[in-house]
């Protein structure tokens, strides 16, 4: 079986023109992740977990090396050079990325982040199906239906943070990436964010995920990749 | 699943993402003010900002290139004078650009260099292809007549004779940009910056066109108004699959809206890229300093 996902020696470093310097990000990664694995990456803060995960989603430009994503409508991709247009299809319908800041647009209520979400998931002409889900979905994440219709903004942060794994999860993504979605979670919402990744993964999703206290994900996650060594353990 | 998901967007890029062609396409666009010497029109000539140190001339726009594909937003930004709108009024024609290639797949699928048509064909690209929306509404709109009659307008010039569509077109927009009916016949004239600034949108979207041009529509907007033009924006492309460039010196609407981007400088695009990675990524000095200063 082919990875769906394999770096290979991924460098990343940011310069600076303001101040003349080069900061680094991440250097020379490998890693392969195969259909249907959760890894989880750990490292000290400022190791460049982050900049890996955005490496592959494209927020940031990689460097050096190669991200092949095995897609499932081009096929194995680059996705270091693939052209901007492949890319925004690939997060529109392959590739989701969840962070632990919801990022929406304003004035947007709950219930809008993710319809439309789904909405460019199943097209606007199934527009009743884009709003079943979304319904279903929004019930699933335990988010109170007298919230639905608020805007996001006054959202405890466990409550955005379900809403931000709604947005993403109703595209059902090949390869979720995951950006610390615990950091700053009570533990009865670190149980919850627990329970969608086993469904997640029961039903198939690869998923890459950085997390601060990977032991919570005890008996889930299937590598552990360490920035230090820099090598699966 | 992927399958039914193509089957379902036929909008997205698909397999075909790379066959599809793109609806409107520029390539090596200049716009030049004075005669240029030898100095100025060489490759990698050193200007002064975007001026020739040896004969005056000012290159508004300088070899630029940009594709826009179906339903895509691409946002243009820049600073002041950095040359954006110039690109937007050569594509719209306001301006004759110096040299360029511009192709319209709406128009005649892409067959012919669109600057290069005759007064007659350009004004008909105008009318059925193109919709305008520029920063200042006066110049997009007759004021003294009623935003029924601005739109009745734009439609008389793409061939339209029946008043009953043209008043039932126009009301049905007007309704779509939030102008209440019973303002439908006053002139905008009278009408808040805000109001004016979507009878332009109204007007601009009368014939259906494929592309809109987006030229700092929401500058000089207060907050809770330019949040409502944007809505209608996304509303539009999401209803109609209309493709757009938004010029704005605005990151924050440029975040909103926009897939792709460019950043202009000095009548240069120096750095282009997804949204997204040119707001957090940012590679050139000039593109890093205007992501700084992001409030």
């Amino acid at each position: 079986m082919r990875p769906l996902l394999s770096i290979q020696d991924l460098s990343k470093s940011f310069v600076l023109h303001n101040v003349g310097r080069t900061v680094a990000g991440c250097s020379h990664i490998d890693l392969d992740i195969m259909p249907g694995q959760f890894v989880g990456i750990t490292g000290r803060s400022g190791s460049g977990k982050s900049t890996i995960l955005r490496c592959i989603y494209r927020t940031n430009l990689p460097e050096s090396g190669r991200i092949l994503y095995d897609s499932d409508a081009f096929g194995p991709i680059d996705l270091c050079t693939a052209d901007e247009r492949r890319i925004l299809y690939l997060r529109k319908n392959e590739i989701g990325y969840v962070s632990q800041f919801l990022d929406a647009l304003p004035r947007q209520s709950a219930y809008d982040i993710v319809l439309k979400s789904a909405l460019e998931t199943f097209g606007s002409h199934d527009a009743v199906r884009a709003h079943g889900e979304t319904r279903a979905m929004l019930r699933h994440f335990n988010i109170d239906e007298n919230h639905w219709e608020l805007f996001p903004r006054t959202f405890s942060g466990g409550e955005k943070l379900r809403l931000n794994i709604a947005a993403a999860m109703i595209k059902r993504p090949r390869l979720l990436l995951l950006d610390e979605p615990t950091a700053s979670l009570d533990n009865a919402s670190k149980v919850k964010v627990r329970e969608l990744i086993e469904q997640l993964k029961s039903q198939g999703t690869t998923m890459l995920g950085i997390f601060h206290d990977l032991e919570f994900m005890e008996g889930l996650c299937d590598k552990e990749f360490n920035m230090q060594k820099g090598m699966m353990s | 699943m992927m399958e039914t998901n193509n089957a379902s967007l036929p909008s997205a890029a698909g397999e075909g993402a790379h066959s599809q062609t793109p609806c409107l396409a520029v390539s090596g666009l200049s716009l030049r003010f004075g005669k240029g010497c030898p100095m100025c029109a060489a490759e990698e000539a050193q200007l002064e900002r975007n001026v020739c140190p040896a004969c005056g001339t000012v290159h508004a726009v300088r070899d630029v290139s940009l594709d826009v594909y179906p339903g895509e937003i691409v946002g243009i930004v820049g600073e002041s004078g950095s040359g954006k709108s110039s690109l937007m009024k050569c594509i719209y024609f306001d301006q004759e650009a110096t040299a360029g290639d511009v192709r319209v797949l709406p128009y005649d699928g892409g067959a012919g260099n669109v600057l290069e048509l005759s007064p007659q064909h350009k004004r008909s690209v105008r009318n059925t292809v193109f919709g305008m929306v520029y920063q200042n509404p006066y110049l997009g709109l007759r004021m003294d007549f009623s935003s029924l009659s601005n739109i009745a307008e734009q439609m008389i010039a793409s061939g339209e004779r029946s008043v009953d569509r043209m008043c039932a077109r126009g009301y049905e927009l007007l309704g779509e940009v939030n102008i209440p009916e019973r303002r439908a016949k006053d002139a905008p004239a009278l009408f808040s910056g805000g109001m004016q600034q979507r009878v332009q949108i109204a007007k601009a979207l009368s014939n259906n066109p494929p592309i809109l041009l987006l030229d700092e529509v929401t500058t000089g907007l207060d907050l809770s108004v330019q949040a409502s033009v944007l809505d209608l924006i996304l509303r539009i492309r999401r209803d109609h699959n209309v493709s757009m460039v938004v010029v704005s010196h605005d990151l924050g609407v440029i975040r909103m809206l926009a897939d792709r981007t460019i950043v202009m400088l000095d009548g240069r695009v120096i750095e282009r890229g997804l949204t997204d990675q040119i707001l957090e990524d940012p590679q050139h000095p000039y593109t890093q300093q205007l992501v700084y200063s992001l409030l």
